[in-house]
């Protein structure tokens, strides 16, 4: 039969869905069924327990519709509307200054000719490996009421607004910069080449050109400030005292007085700033993107001796806070009896004296930090891929695109209190998985999720759109070159991801302290308990071991990927 | 009966139609070039062909089967990409035998089929490279013999030479040309360069916003264009306003020349064109054998004056007014020789012939896209 043969009468016109289906090929069938597992799981795991927590801020405790009446009782109790200005406050402060400090500390980095910025830039990464809770502990050691330099504070207390904001800055510090560096280092020579030859002096060159040039990252890094510190719960919690914030009035209605519905309608408010920041920080990065042409020149910085001095100064002292912090926490684990006895012991490392989870917690971690990771990356990956280099089902893929950037917009609190509420209901399927380590680690890997995809999906456009097509006309089906071709070159991103998984998987505490059990204490969350019940010392030990397991992890992963990178990754050299 | 036919593809971008009722036919083992300008719908018409993006309505027919719907793996074809696509962290080895290994091939005679693909495309010490480690020019010839690799029935290329400079462009066209002769495969070549179309199609296929202009051969798209696009697109093109004084015959300023029949009705406005080299300069000493005795007796000629000459290398360029011309200008191609014969220079007014088989009018007002 020819094709003139064929019926014309059939005019062709626009398949129907059911069509469409029919026509799917093997593989069709194969993405569809890996993106609609996707998306249900990330509805599973965070749309319908955001849901629950909805659901059940408008409801008493024993389960009744009862409007907005818990939204009335919040707003009538000035205690802890008191709390939404102090958070404000508190977030708002420590965001200026966080900010300040980190464009300066990136402007010694990327603009001035000052030595050592390669170290700089390491140290200024410290407060990552550890949980937020090590600073405040710190700075109680430092400047509380047995500190070793609380005259520093001319009868102030630490225990308050002065502790949670030097904390925040610490513990956010790392962050802030990164965005820092990365808006001063993406600028043109030429800019200022230009301002230069028009004769213009290097304050209207600063005002004129740097600020602009380097203004959205600035935005994005005072956003992301101002989010961690309001949804942040360790430092506050461990040396806000009095000084109640948000994010501890959640854990105290729902841990302290069991008030559920309350808990709820905290998570909630707490939700409003932190999906604000999002939604600023989206459209900033969008704007972001059109401003670097292709062809910018890089800048080099020419030396200039007072300003590199400066810088170099500078640099050395927030350094110097850095160090300082973790080491008042590694010391104060080493010694006897702070500070009246400062003989050195390991006695403080025997955590089954204390605690009676005692060492285990520390293990539950690394198993939870190690399936984070593995799984974590597995589901990332494949998501990415599925959204970057899918074919078909476009509404699907962006709709599960959509929902993976959620993630960022929630706070590690109100994901996890939405978690009690949607887990715990003996009526839910799923909850077979609470109280278990599996809950924990779906859990921590929704909490960090869109950073991972954003991170593994920019690594997948970078290669070539086409594979795809030429896979299909070869004949070969897309997960074999996925598995041939893209997982290789992406290799770095994966391990990547990896480590950043492991590391928040071992540092987090807001969202796993409402659903860990007994039999999956975290350690991180053993360092909040033995602080708690005053063993300090103990709980700075802990701390310092999950900074030695994340220090241990990322030189274990340079050695490897450096290794491997040897002998697999020929193909990257121009060489050949 | 056609290798490939394409009945009534449209495709849709939501609203926007990037083609609008394409049909087309391709025969067995000829070389077909779409060509056209950026966005004007041939790579979207390629990707359809190939079921990598599928139409939104239409038919499409490979050996007289239906393949309309049909998944890209259920198709017969092999594609080379602009950007060649090449695995980067595989050989170039294991590149062009990426289709092979999954055809549950025995090892040995992947091997030998590699090898023997590598030679074809003159690459035969290549293979343990690495794709970053080869030229632009290496790397297309890789892409070309993974595609060639499975011997498909058809070979789809999207402008396969665009990345390449200019010189290894035009070695790589003849290349390319001929081993598709040697393996007689169907071909279907995208393209927005008229010198590649020309050179190497059997048929090409002229596009402009998203329907096909013309489909014809390289001479006949040059010498006879449909349509004024066409004659803007492929080739320089005269545009001069006109009007249609009969039906072989066009009305420019105040003389009637004779001209191709353009099926316009009589007194239609429209556009004369004609190309630069097809234009006559009769000057003194251009008597050639069996020419008119008296450049009076010349037929479809006025009198024009030189305004400008260009020297081109191998041509003068000259720009021409005066007479019918009411203003417009018209460019000529004249030979050295022509030039050497008749002392042509700028400001001579010399007899200017517009013959009457190279003459055309189209309907249209405005000039068209420049070429
Ligand atoms: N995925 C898409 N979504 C929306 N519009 C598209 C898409 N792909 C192509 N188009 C539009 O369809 C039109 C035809 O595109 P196509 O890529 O086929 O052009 P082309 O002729 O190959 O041009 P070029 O020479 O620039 O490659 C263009 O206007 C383009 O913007
Ligand atoms: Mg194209």
């Amino acid at each position: 039969m020819t094709a003139l043969d064929q019926p014309r009468s059939l005019i062709p016109g626009p398949l129907s869905t059911l069509q469409r289906i029919r026509n799917l090929g093997t593989e069709s069938w194969i993405m569809l069924a890996g993106i609609v597992s996707l998306c249900a799981a990330l509805l599973a795991l965070l749309v319908m327990p955001l849901y629950s927590l909805l659901s059940k801020a408008v409801e008493d405790d024993k389960g009744a519709f009862v409007g907005l009446a818990n939204f009335q009782e919040y707003f009538s109790s000035a205690g802890l509307v008191q709390s939404i200005g102090n958070s404000l406050t508190i977030a708002g402060l420590t965001m200026v200054i966080a900010c300040v400090l980190a464009f300066i500390f990136a402007y010694g980095i990327t603009r001035s000719c000052m030595p050592f910025k390669r170290t700089f830039r390491a140290l200024a990464t410290i407060p990552i490996l550890a949980p937020s809770l090590l600073p405040a502990i710190s700075l109680i050691y430092l400047l509380g009421n047995q500190g070793m330099i609380k005259g520093l504070l001319f009868g102030e207390t630490i225990y308050g607004p002065i502790g949670i904001m030097i904390g925040m800055i610490f513990y956010i510090f790392p962050h802030v910069l990164m965005i820092m560096v990365t808006a001063l280092s993406t600028t043109d020579a030429r800019l200022y080449e230009a301002a230069e030859v028009l004769g213009a002096g290097p304050v209207r060159i600063f005002f004129t050109v740097t600020i602009p040039g380097a203004i959205y990252g600035i935005v994005s890094a005072a956003v992301i400030a101002f989010t961690l510190t309001i949804t942040d719960f360790g430092v506050p919690k461990v040396i806000g005292g009095q000084y109640n914030v948000l994010a501890t009035d959640i854990y105290k209605q729902v841990i302290g007085q069991q008030n559920f519905s309350m808990g709820a309608v905290v998570g909630l408010v707490l939700l409003l700033p932190a999906m604000f920041s999002f939604v600023i920080d989206r459209h900033v990065k969008k704007k972001q993107v059109a401003l670097l042409s292709a062809r910018a020149v890089p800048y080099h910085p020419k030396p200039h001796k007072v300003r590199d001095r400066a810088l170099l100064a500078f640099c050395v002292l927030m350094s110097l806070f850095l160090i300082g912090i973790l080491g008042t926490a590694a010391f104060a684990s080493l010694v006897t009896f702070w500070p009246y006895d400062l003989s050195l012991t390991l006695a403080h490392y025997d955590f089954d004296a204390v605690d009676p989870n005692g060492w285990s917690s520390f293990y539950n971690s690394l198993k939870m930090a190690s399936f984070t990771a593995v799984v974590g990356v597995v589901v990332i990956f494949l998501g990415a891929y599925f959204v970057e280099k899918g074919r078909g089902f476009g509404r699907l893929r962006s709709g599960f695109h959509m929902l993976a950037m959620l993630p960022m917009a929630v706070p590690g609190l109100v994901l996890g209190l939405a978690y009690i509420f949607f887990f715990s209901r003996p009526e839910n399927p799923l909850s077979v998985m609470y109280s278990t380590m599996t809950i924990l680690v779906l859990c921590t890997i929704v909490h960090f999720y869109t950073v991972s995809h954003l991170t593994m999906l920019t690594a997948l456009k970078q290669i070539d759109k086409e594979f795809e097509s030429v896979s299909a006309s070869l004949k070969v089906p897309f997960y074999k070159t996925m598995l041939r071709v893209h997982v290789p070159i992406c290799l770095p991103t994966i391990s990547e991801v990896m480590m950043y998984l492991f590391v928040n998987a071992m540092t987090t505490v807001s969202a796993v302290v409402f659903i860990y059990s007994p039999d999956t204490k975290l350690a991180a969350i053993s360092v909040l308990n033995m602080d708690d019940v005053g063993d300090t010392a103990e709980a700075s030990a802990m701390a310092m071991i999950i900074v030695l397991t994340s220090v241990t992890a990322k030189l274990l992963h340079g050695l490897i990927m450096k290794s491997f990178t040897a002998r697999h990754s020929a193909w990257r050299q121009r060489t050949g | 009966m056609p290798f490939l036919e394409i009945v009534e593809i449209t495709k849709k971008f939501g609203e926007f139609t990037a083609l609008d009722k394409v049909s087309l036919q391709v025969h067995e083992g000829e070389l077909v070039c779409f060509l056209g300008p950026s966005g004007c719908g041939k790579t979207t018409l390629l990707r359809a062909i190939a079921g990598l993006d599928i139409q939104t309505s239409g038919h499409i027919f490979q050996r007289g089967k239906e393949i309309s719907n049909l998944p890209p793996t259920e198709r017969d074809f092999g594609i080379v990409f602009q950007s060649y696509a090449l695995f980067p962290n595989l050989t170039v080895e294991k590149n062009v035998g990426y289709g092979l290994v999954s055809n549950k091939m025995g090892r040995k005679a992947v091997g030998e089929r590699v090898a023997e693909l590598l030679d074809m495309v003159g690459l035969p010490d290549s293979g343990s490279k690495y794709p970053a480690a080869l030229s632009g020019g290496q790397q297309q010839r890789v892409a070309l013999a993974r595609a060639l690799a499975t011997s498909p029935g058809m070979l789809l290329l999207d402008e396969p030479l665009s990345a390449l400079d200019a010189k290894v462009r035009v070695r790589l066209r003849h290349e390319i040309k001929e081993l598709q002769r040697q393996l007689g495969v169907t071909t279907v070549m995208v393209t927005h360069d008229q010198e590649e179309a020309l050179s190497m199609a059997d048929r090409i296929v002229v596009m402009n916003d998203g329907v096909i202009e013309q489909v014809g051969t390289p001479t006949e798209i040059y010498r006879e264009p449909d349509s004024l696009f066409v004659a803007n697109f492929v080739g320089e093109m005269n545009q001069l306003s006109g009007v249609a004084a009969g039906p072989h015959t066009v009305q420019l300023g105040t003389a009637t020349l004779s001209s191709q029949s353009h099926g316009l009705e009589t007194g239609t406005k429209g556009i004369v064109s004609i190309r630069p080299e097809d234009v006559i300069p009769h000057g003194p000493g251009a008597r050639s054998p069996g020419a008119p005795d008296e450049l009076s007796d010349i037929q479809n000629a006025f009198d024009g004056t030189i305004q400008e000459m260009e020297f081109l290398g191998s041509y003068w360029r000259a720009r021409i007014t005066g007479g019918l011309l009411d203003g417009d200008s018209l460019i000529a191609d004249f030979s050295m020789n022509a030039v050497r014969r008749m002392s042509l220079a700028e400001g001579k007014t010399i007899k200017i012939e517009l013959p009457s088989d190279r003459l055309r009018l189209f309907l249209g007002d405005d000039k068209g896209p420049e070429a």
